[in-house]
């Protein structure tokens, strides 16, 4: 009989922490099991604890961990097509097939993340723009439904479930397995060129020119800087390097294991705003003019990662992370929340700004065509929340909408505003759970499931 | 080296699996769950890049033993070592008035091994060379009233796997008993009175390393050598009375 551990769980932002019950299953036998069990009335999958806020959690209510269903199915070399379990990471999936020639075709600004969690918050990263979310290159998963029933989804079978899924934050089933294309690459390294832009008006007008010339594109910015100075930033956008281009000495594929530096108890929370600031101005006036650079794979695509517990910088109290996107014609909409985060004194330091491509199908997909903008908000007390729903008023006025792997405040009247296809996705749930066996925190507090 | 794993879907047989495929090893991963054994070996080929074949092997299924041990060596042209990690552990209380948990326990604790081993013992010994690994247990080492039968049947095959140690000492084939502690696998996740727990991947390369330097017997992690020596040494008169 399998047994679940009672424990305190939190997200990445460490807010909230909510008691649940912890299954840990080996195999999909035993998800199997657990959901048959009675033991609980609902469950959540919960994979590397990379979303921010309650995603993964169930107050009182049973979690699944899935990181031991973690294994590696079939690889094909010739056509980089992977299929693994859902707990297997994308630190693996670098590890093992990177030195082969193949990386990931997205990946967010982690890498400790399950490939089900990256399909289940529909994950994207520097080559949005270009190439959309993770599921773009999801060809289909096997999903263990509330009747124990394992289907596949793709484009072709249960299509309806399959772009339910994408995004859905795991309220549909549990993803058991996934099939990925891989993308074949020469080295581990990226051409990246640094641009200053001296405000929000130039950092657009950059990625409207010439976006298009960088498979990968970001840009950080200085939120301390206002008036004609607001939005002060750096761009850094970059192609993969080919092996020819790199000095000699370096071989492409071979991977660097860094020293890891770990944060071993929660810090005063000035310490996280004093380092990115010096690591900001370390770009913005350690170099004069725009500069070109190799870098490696690991400072490109993760420079956080290095710092294995970063979150533990901003202390007890926890932070949010908030994100939003903004349509083309709602830039104004950016332009005022900048204005409001660096009046309001609450943010940290540094933002993240990139531009967005199409939507997908995806019911409870995140990003839309446009720009989006990402920042930490250090928890200080409540009024924060009050000013976070101002917040996503302003962004529902413009036209934009939060991301819910980041999200621990929004309200459910915003949410539904915010993504008009909940009620597709709310039949299409009710259909293959109809007692809602899976259920989260996050899905009672925007009403997707009720209390 | 080519070695045959036997119970290879528990949580510290999979660890093992993982070492010894990480340090390049070729397996052979014997249990009754061939889904199970088929996705651990695709997993562990394509990680490691080293042959990794499933098998189906029932323990307590000994009459056909033999047949699986050639079946190994149709696989392998040679094997060099063989680790035994599966075992049975029925409730103690039941056990006291159910005959049918005694035997299974001791058939799948001490009868089926015998039956297993002494195949391999045999081709081992006339190979003049080879490791047998067996997973015994702390409980093993002296009767409680909270775990004997279970206890009593991994104490046989310590016995068992000493006497064979004995045996095969001269012709250049080591056997290793293990005795680990608690394990942080499926078989105590969420239970209570847990104590020391430790990682199966730490009890993992415990165990490589004491196969590397030919060890007759490991307790994993250390501690519990010193844990079990003063339980050993309580005094029978004193020790009938406690509550273990």
């Amino acid at each position: 009989m399998i047994k679940p551990v009672k424990t305190k769980l939190a997200g990445w932002g460490n807010y909230p922490v909510e008691e649940g019950f912890l299954f840990r299953p080996d195999n999909g036998r035993d998800v199997l099991e657990i959901l048959q069990s009675g033991l609980q009335n609902n469950y959540i999958a919960f994979g590397m604890g990379r979303s921010y806020g309650d995603t993964p959690l169930n107050k009182q209510g049973g979690v699944l961990l899935t990181t031991q269903l973690n294994r590696i199915l079939s690889f094909d070399e010739t056509t980089g097509v992977l299929e693994c379990e859902a707990g297997v990471t994308f630190e693996d999936i670098i590890n093992v097939f990177l030195p082969r020639g193949y990386f990931l075709p997205v990946t967010p600004g982690t890498k400790y993340v399950t490939l089900g969690g990256a399909i289940a918050n529909d994950v994207h990263g520097k080559n949005h723009h270009l190439d959309g979310c993770v599921s773009s290159f999801i060809l289909d998963f096997k999903l263990m439904l509330a009747s124990g029933e394992i289907i596949d989804c793709s484009r072709e079978h249960n299509v309806d479930i399959f772009w339910a899924t994408i995004g859905g934050i795991g309220l549909t089933g549990i993803i058991l397995s996934a099939r990925i294309q891989l993308e074949k690459v020469e080295s581990a390294y990226y051409d990246v060129l640094y641009e200053k832009a001296p405000n929000i008006e130039r950092a657009l007008e950059l990625f409207a020119e010439s976006d298009d010339k960088y498979k990968f594109s970001v840009a950080w910015i200085d939120c301390l800087a206002r008036g004609s100075s607001l939005g002060k930033s750096v761009l850094m956008r970059g192609n993969y390097a080919p092996a020819a281009s790199l000095r000699s000495g370096i071989e492409p594929l071979k991977l660097k294991n860094g020293p890891k530096l770990a944060i071993p108890f929660d810090f005063p929370s000035f310490a996280l705003n004093n380092l990115s600031i010096k690591s900001f101005n370390t770009l913005y006036y350690g170099v004069n003019k725009n500069v070109r650079k190799t870098v490696y794979f690991d400072s490109f695509f993760y420079p956080l990662d290095s710092i294995y517990k970063w979150n533990r910088m901003y202390g007890k109290k926890g932070f949010v992370q908030y994100q939003a996107v903004f349509p083309p014609e709602g830039k104004e909409g950016l332009i005022q929340m900048l204005e409001r985060l660096s009046s309001s004194n609450r943010s940290s330091f540094l933002a993240v700004l990139k531009t967005s491509g199409e939507q997908n199908p995806g019911l409870l997909s995140f990003p839309k065509k446009g720009y989006t903008l990402a920042l930490d908000i250090p928890i200080k007390d409540e009024s924060l929340f009050t000013f976070l729903h101002e917040l996503d008023e302003l962004v529902i006025r413009y036209g934009g909408r939060v991301y819910l792997a980041k999200d621990s405040e929004l309200l459910p009247e915003h949410f539904a505003e915010m993504y008009p296809r909940l009620k597709e996705f709310r039949a299409i749930k009710d259909r293959i759970d109809p007692n809602h066996i899976f259920s989260s925190s996050m899905a009672r507090r925007l009403g997707i499931v009720e209390e | 080296m080519n070695i045959v794993v036997l119970g290879a879907t528990s949580g510290i047989a999979q660890a093992i699996a993982t070492k010894l495929a990480q340090e390049g090893h070729h397996l052979i991963l014997a249990g009754r769950r061939m889904d199970e054994l088929e996705s651990m070996s695709s997993d562990l080929r394509i990680r490691n890049q080293v042959e990794v074949y499933p098998a189906h092997f029932d323990a307590l299924a000994m009459d056909t033993h033999e047949a699986f041990v050639s079946s190994c060596l149709e696989r392998f042209p040679t094997l060099d070592g063989v680790v035994l990690t599966y075992g049975y552990m029925g409730d103690q209380k039941e056990s006291e008035t159910d005959m049918d948990i005694v035997k299974r326990t001791i058939d799948t604790n001490y009868t089926s091994c015998v039956s297993i081993l002494h195949r391999f013992a045999t081709y081992f010994e006339q190979q003049k060379g080879g490791f047998i690994c067996a997973l015994s247990s702390v409980a093993g080492d002296r009767g409680r009233q909270s775990n004997y039968t279970y206890g009593s049947s991994k104490g046989a095959l310590s016995l068992y796997l000493q006497g064979l140690r004995n045996r095969l000492s001269s012709a250049g084939v080591t056997v290793l008993t293990v005795k680990p502690g608690f394990v942080d696998t499926k078989m105590t996740y969420g239970q209570e009175g847990m104590f020391l727990v430790a990682k199966p991947e730490k009890v993992a390369n415990d165990i490589y390393k004491a196969i590397r330097s030919r060890k007759s017997v490991l307790y994993t992690p250390f501690f519990w050598r010193w844990i079990m020596l003063i339980i050993r040494l309580i005094p029978e008169s004193i020790f009938k009375k406690m509550k273990l």
